[in-house]
């Protein structure tokens, strides 16, 4: 099966389709120019400023939306067959797990095992659970756990579970999967062919959730995702890394993590030499209030630091200078203890009255200054702040748990990010139409909003901390196809206003637009149909159910706005993200749309509002007709997601049994 | 690959590496560093001389023996690096961080 299939039988229809899709793509770019030009320029209505002016900036910004989409879909690229996979290719099949039940995870991980092209089967299992790594084993399927000292660092979540994974295993290609994504064994077959190229970095698939049942309510965007958007960003040759159901070559996620190593290990050396100077002296006034006689070693440290700093300015390697600066640093501390001590033995050997005969001999003495100074015993212990500065000091990422992080490790960023940045290294990427994994329903409504959440956070997050059109080393298309993404999900916004303008014109009366009901329609309504038959089109006619998802999970898209650009205005440092939700299981349409549950409301009131005013001729019927119809569309919207909440996915069902 | 270990005057462990240092070698490598260190061992060189290709995961182990050397106290270096091996540490800016030295014996001079 492919997305979007009934458009695309034969290069013919393809090219039909492609056609039709710029067709739109310049009718709806066309019709909004000449729409919004109209609207800002004479039908605004200044007395109702509060409503007409969130109204012209939510369409403006629409406007911008479905321009970038469609000039993402401006390149829809169709592949139809990879080339035939080489013979001798040696690939590792990673499957992520953190909590999914155990029966589900073998489930995937038979399949996997099933796969034809020869490879070898892993389990990553983050949660490390003794049952799983005991089913893995009677399966005879490899079983990775995530080792190591997570305490007080930042986990990365499935990032830093396949991170983990990269150094553990040795194939030369990577097929990733999440636990709920059960694999076809033609998978290696129908994609290790794209690979001949030597500088494909990996080849994503569609990612589809409950396939085996698509009478599911949930799965939404994915027809317009893993159809024309995917195949447009492919088309400009930025093709979106998923984090599953994707093939990846080890080489390339390997030279993107040392470049970020790299990249990392020159920033935190340079921002820990800034702050130095600041900190010494801190510590240097610590030290005259308490009485710590320790100021001349804290301007040894600052000229060592201060050496550091300048030897790598002329761009000496930061191995060296680290080492040096660490050394000297330690030597300074040695010197304090060896001092102290000394003056300890001085003042026991006068206590005794007797000479330096008694005083502990240089080897006991050096002993006792090694085991204090490795200890963190030294006067400069007493100055944590210093300690940790130069300690921060060095090539070896102490604060995190893997030195090497090929996938990036931003908050939830990881897909979004690699993928940008595996690009901006010159790798080239694919996306394979081709649907190679049945992707099992998901557990229930609450996980795919905690996964609608994540993403949107993630996409978001790459927005501000790697803005696509700062970025060095990526093309035009390159930059638009990742802003479109992000862009779209300051669509909650427009949504408020769009449920807003309407509720307020059927229950006072105030219009937002200063024009005519005929001169509205004339302009507005071609528009509108085009960018509706874009949207069709790009989705092979599954357009309805993505714009409803889009219209009515607005709530999360604020959310997600709001915590990601608030967190990084605030700087504030987040918790880090675990793939799978802790949001609540199911319930009351109540409890898991609140905020939908309120806008139905207030919806209905509005309805009755508009109907009351029509049948008492309070205004312009057309005009109150038309509102009536534009609330009526919000709440065939909102009202697939109260269907999806009432949708019961195995891990509730599971519970009930 | 090869790996042997031998021991310089001054307690420093050289590793000399034969043939590709590759996906697979890595792990060799990352495993025989971490069992150094955890015998105690912290200062290492890795003579890169008999290297005839290196990837990326094969730079990725030095990386991770550079760490576990660390923060053992002591430091990883390497030496004579093949020009296929200087090409990998420049693509990925490693020369930034990784001091290329002539030979093993000269690697530890400074310390």
């Amino acid at each position: 099966m492919r997305y979007g299939q009934g458009m695309q039988r034969g290069s013919r229809a393809a090219a039909l389709r492609l056609a039709l899709l710029r067709l739109f793509a310049i009718s709806t770019i066309g019709l909004g120019l000449v729409y919004l030009v109209w609207r800002w320029s004479t039908t605004l209505n200044w007395q109702a400023w509060w409503v007409a002016v969130p109204l012209i900036v939510a369409e403006t910004y629409s406007f911008t939306d479905v321009t970038l989409l469609a000039l993402t879909t401006w390149r829809a690229r169709r592949r139809a067959h990879a080339p035939a996979a080489p013979h001798d290719l040696t690939v590792d099949v990673l499957i992520t797990t953190f909590d999914e039940p155990v029966s589900l995870v073998l489930t995937t991980a038979r399949a996997a095992g099933a796969i034809r092209y020869p490879h070898k089967t892993w389990i990553l299992d983050d949660g490390n659970r003794e049952v799983l790594r005991l089913a893995a084993e009677v399966a005879g399927i490899g079983y990775i756990a995530r080792p190591g000292d997570r305490r007080g660092r930042p986990v990365h979540a499935e990032a830093g579970s396949l991170n983990n994974a990269l150094l553990a295993t040795d194939g030369e290609f990577l097929l990733l999967l999440a636990a709920d994504q059960v694999p076809m064994p033609e998978m290696l077959d129908s994609t290790l062919g794209y690979f001949a190229d030597p500088r494909v970095a990996f080849v994503q698939t569609p990612q589809t959730f409950g396939t085996a049942t698509s009478t599911n309510p949930i799965e939404s965007a994915a027809p317009m995702y893993f159809g024309a958007v995917q195949q447009g960003n492919d088309g400009w040759g930025a093709a979106q890394f998923c984090g599953s159901n994707a093939v990846v070559r080890r080489d390339a996620l390997m030279q993107l993590g040392i470049t970020r190593y790299v990249a990392d290990v020159e920033r935190s050396v340079k921002v820990a030499l800034e702050r130095a100077d600041r900190v010494l002296a801190h510590a240097r006034s610590d030290a005259r209030r308490s009485g710590l006689p320790i100021g001349g070693a804290l301007d040894e440290v600052t000229t060592a630091v201060r050496d550091a700093r300048a030897a790598i300015k002329a761009g000496a390697p930061l191995d060296g200078a680290t080492f040096a600066l660490q050394n000297r640093v330690e030597q300074i501390s040695r010197g304090m203890v060896s001092a102290d001590l000394a003056q300890v033995a001085a003042d026991l050997a006068e206590l005794r009255g007797s000479g330096p005969a008694d005083a502990p001999n240089d080897e006991a003495l050096a002993a006792v200054i090694d085991q204090l100074a490795v200890h963190d015993a030294s006067p400069l212990a007493a100055l944590d702040t210093v300690r940790s500065l130069i300690r921060s000091i060095n090539v070896d990422r102490a604060d995190e748990e893997q030195e090497l992080m090929p996938l990036a490790k931003m908050w939830m960023t990881e897909d979004l990010a690699t993928s940008m940045r595996l690009q901006q290294l010159g790798w080239k990427s694919v996306y394979h139409p081709e649907v190679l994994a049945d992707g099992l329903e998901p557990s229930d409504f609450g996980a795919v909003l905690w996964q609608r959440l994540r993403r949107a956070q993630g996409s978001l997050t790459v927005l501000l901390r790697e803005n696509p059109l700062m970025q060095r080393g990526l093309a035009l298309g390159q930059r638009l196809t990742y802003l479109a993404t992000p862009w779209s999900l300051f669509s909650g916004f427009a949504t408020i206003v769009y449920l807003v303008v309407p509720t307020v014109y059927l229950l006072s009366g105030v219009l937002p637009v200063s024009t005519t009901p005929e001169h509205f329609a004339i302009l507005f309504l071609p528009y509108f149909c085009s960018t509706q038959l874009l949207f069709a089109v790009g989705s092979g006619g599954r357009f309805w159910r993505r714009q409803q998802h889009a219209f009515a999970l607005f709530p999360t898209w604020i959310v997600a706005t709001v915590s990601t650009v608030g967190g990084a205005l605030l700087r504030t440092r987040r918790g880090t993200g675990r793939s799978t939700r802790r949001g609540t299981p199911g319930g009351s349409a109540w409890r898991v749309l609140p905020v939908q549950t309120v806008a139905a409301v207030i919806l209905v009131i509005a309805i009755i509002g508009g109907v009351l005013r029509l049948v008492s001729h309070q205004g312009d019927p057309v005009a109150i007709a038309a509102g009536l119809v534009w609330v009526a569309v919000d709440l065939l919207a909102l009202n697939v997601v109260f269907r999806a909440a009432r949708y019961r996915g195995y891990r509730s069902r599971e519970g009930e049994i | 690959m090869e790996c042997t270990v031998s021991r310089l005057d001054d307690g420093v462990v050289v590793l000399s590496l034969d043939g590709r240092l590759n996906m697979v070698s890595a792990v060799v490598l990352r495993q025989t560093i971490a069992s150094l260190v955890q015998d105690g061992e912290v200062r290492f060189v890795v003579d890169l001389s008999g290297i005839s290709f290196m990837d990326s995961s094969g730079l990725g182990a030095l990386i991770s023996g550079l760490k576990s050397a660390r923060q053992a106290g002591g430091d990883l270096r390497i030496a004579a690096p093949t020009e296929q091996v200087q090409l990998v540490l420049q693509l990925t800016n490693m020369e930034r961080v990784l001091t290329s030295y002539d030979t093993a014996e000269s690697a530890f001079a400074d310390a």
